[in-house]
């Protein structure tokens, strides 16, 4: 074993020598550049995990824990306490329920329509095609805190071309029912759905035109050739845009707040959580007590951990859907 | 002839229309939530809106809102200043950072697949409501403080920012650097598509060029000059529009805060409608701007 060891070594040395050094030198550093990647990649990846490591650990933490300076990350108490505190300030079951079916219908609705319109996009050349195109790219610019305003005039009291108005005698309102965020989904203004458009586009232009030629010698008609040809090649990126689009609703606050206020979803339950918490005290003990900010924050953490582990295991089984087909769908200008 | 000619017209005829058909649920969502909404609020601007039972009424007022906005409020023009630079500095370094860490990513080495997943999740897990919570936690800024300390001081960037600063040269330029460093952990999280539409352009770059730039005898760090980054060029600028957009619609970004509470929670349609559009057509100016000048560096290979 040694003696082949070491005439290895011998012959690497001849080669080495007959080679200049070079290939010490090459190898050298090739060992140097993957130590360095390591270390950075290391680095960075704890940098992105340590928030939620942190907050894993407080989340375990009782009150006295927090204030103890010894105790930094692991907990001395261990409870799970604050789980059931935070479970019960947000209705859990109930928002998680909710979000869930709202998240999930509207992802389904967004995305189907985006489909449509992308694949209009992608494949028919019709008159003004280029100024809609232009719609579209407004549509991702525009932010939408920019119309939100009058957004709600317009669902507050809400009218079509005045029939409502003549037939009742006044405007209906909108405001605090869902209709109004699915009419939007329906027509592709929701959230970032300029986007999904934009992307999907993409990727049907992407597809060779033969296929569809083919489809359409053989007698196919525009929305069956679209339906049995098209859309199952296009499944990577749409599960991609729909996992997004699923997620994104999940933890949206502001289309959220705006209108979908009176349903108790995760995300809002979320961003009221400490006015919750300060009321349930209060009704606990009778007094009005100022709770302290490093309770309050342990809360919070604990919240928002409860609220992101549907996503991790939804990332975790669905990774591939995220990052890898939206790597290989080739995104161009 | 003139039959065939005639049928051609119809077929094209034929495809416009299914066409239309088929974008035709983005055209009335577009002309009725998005067009109707965004010259009201123009109109709104000018106005003072007061929102009674059953209606609103709009009071023109001409460019008083807009004054007001800009001699009268306090906070805003400062607000919009800082939210400008801080979005110009940091927009700046999502890109460098996303497309270094695409470079890393997509050499090969052992656990590609986990380091890619990792860099991906803050893009689901920072959006949205959760990015305004956690930067009011100070919980976990306390935590990381006590975590620093147990390293016993020991910072290259402090030790490096303190050597620097001492020379005396640039001084303003190195702090915005080291500021940018220290917040490095607000730049990785905004920087998830980022990477992937990178990694996308690289995987995209056929390898053959690289062999032939290698056999004559060009170095690694010539081939990324001269090949990689002229063959991304194009997404640069895809990136940078999609920076700058985002980073304009952040929930943490105080201006969008300071409007959502002007027209959420005191009802003044109109000033907040005046205030979004100052910001709205500041941003557009910027990235209209910014993307002219990218455009023309960028190299299209075919």
């Amino acid at each position: 074993m040694t003696k082949q060891k070491r005439m290895k070594y011998s012959e690497f040395k001849e080669r080495n020598r007959k080679s200049g050094g070079y290939l010490l030198k090459k190898i050298v550093m090739k060992y140097a550049v993957s130590i360095c990647r390591f270390v950075l990649l290391f680095g960075m990846c704890f940098l992105i995990l340590q928030p939620i490591l942190n907050k894993i650990s407080i989340s375990f933490m009782t009150e006295s824990d927090l204030y103890n300076p010894i105790v930094t990350s692991i907990p001395e108490h261990f409870t799970t306490e604050n789980y059931l505190l935070a479970a019960k300030l947000m209705s859990y079951s109930k928002a998680l329920f909710n979000s869930f079916v709202v998240s999930l219908t509207i992802a389904l609705l967004q995305i189907s329509m985006c489909t449509l319109v992308g694949y209009g996009f992608a494949r028919f050349e019709f008159p003004f095609k280029k100024f809609w195109f232009a719609c579209v790219m407004l549509v991702i610019l525009i932010p939408p805190q920019t119309i939100s305003g009058s957004l709600h005039l317009h669902f507050r009291f809400f009218d079509i071309l005045g029939i409502f108005k003549t037939l009742t005698g006044d405007t209906i309102n909108l405001r605090g029912s869902k209709l109004p965020y699915y009419l939007m989904s329906a027509g592709c203004m929701g959230l970032k759905n300029g986007l999904y458009i934009y992307m999907i586009r993409q990727f049907f232009r992407n597809i060779p035109k033969e296929l569809e030629e083919a489809a359409y010698v053989d007698g196919c008609g525009t929305l069956k050739t679209f339906i049995r040809i098209m859309l199952p090649d296009a499944k990577p990126i749409l599960t991609s845009c729909f996992l997004f689009a699923f997620v994104w609703q999940w933890t949206d606050g502001f289309y959220s707040k705006m209108f979908l206020g009176n349903t108790n979803l995760v995300s809002t339950s979320l961003s009221r959580i400490v006015d919750s918490l300060g009321a349930w005290i209060q009704r606990e003990t009778g007094a009005t007590v100022t709770i302290s900010v490093a309770y309050s924050n342990c809360i919070l953490a604990t919240g928002t951990l409860m609220i992101i582990v549907p996503l991790i295991l939804l990332y975790l089984f669905a990774q591939k859907g995220f990052v890898e087909s939206l790597s290989s769908s080739g995104i161009k200008m | 002839m003139k039959k065939q000619k005639n049928k051609l017209a119809g077929l094209q005829k034929r495809k416009a229309l299914s066409g239309y058909l088929f974008i035709a649920p983005f055209i009335i969502g577009f002309l009725v939530f998005m067009v109707q909404p965004f010259f009201q609020s123009l109109y709104m601007s000018f106005c003072d809106v007061q929102v009674g039972a059953g209606s609103f009424t709009p009071i023109w007022l001409g460019l008083d809102n807009y004054i007001r906005a800009f001699r009268i409020d306090p906070e805003f023009s400062r607000l919009l200043v800082e939210e400008i630079s801080r979005m110009a500095l940091y927009s700046l370094a999502i890109m460098v950072f996303s497309f270094f860490v695409a470079l890393i990513l997509n050499q090969k080495f052992k656990g590609r697949a986990l380091v890619r997943a990792v860099f991906f999740l803050p893009v689901i897990l920072s959006s949205g409501v959760i990015l305004g919570l956690e930067s009011e936690n100070s919980v976990m800024a306390a935590m990381n403080v006590a975590i620093e300390e147990t390293a016993q001081g020991i910072s290259i960037t402090g030790a490096l920012e303190s050597i620097l600063t001492t020379a005396g040269v640039g001084t303003r330029a190195y702090e915005s650097v080291f500021e940018v460093i220290d917040n490095i952990y607000d730049v990785a999280i905004s920087s998830g598509i980022q990477i992937i539409i990178f990694l996308s352009g690289l995987q995209t770059i056929s390898t053959s060029m690289y062999e032939a730039a290698d056999i004559e005898g060009c170095t690694k760090w010539e081939s990324l000059w001269k090949i990689t980054f002229p063959m991304l060029s194009s997404l640069f600028l895809v990136n940078w529009i999609y920076t700058v957009i985002d980073f304009c619609m952040r929930s943490d970004n105080e201006v969008i805060d300071k409007i959502t509470e002007i027209t959420v929670d005191q009802i003044n349609y109109g000033y907040g409608s005046a205030l979004s559009w100052i910001y709205f057509v500041v941003v557009m100016v910027i990235v209209g701007i910014s993307s002219l000048i990218i455009s023309r560096r960028v190299y299209y290979y075919d």
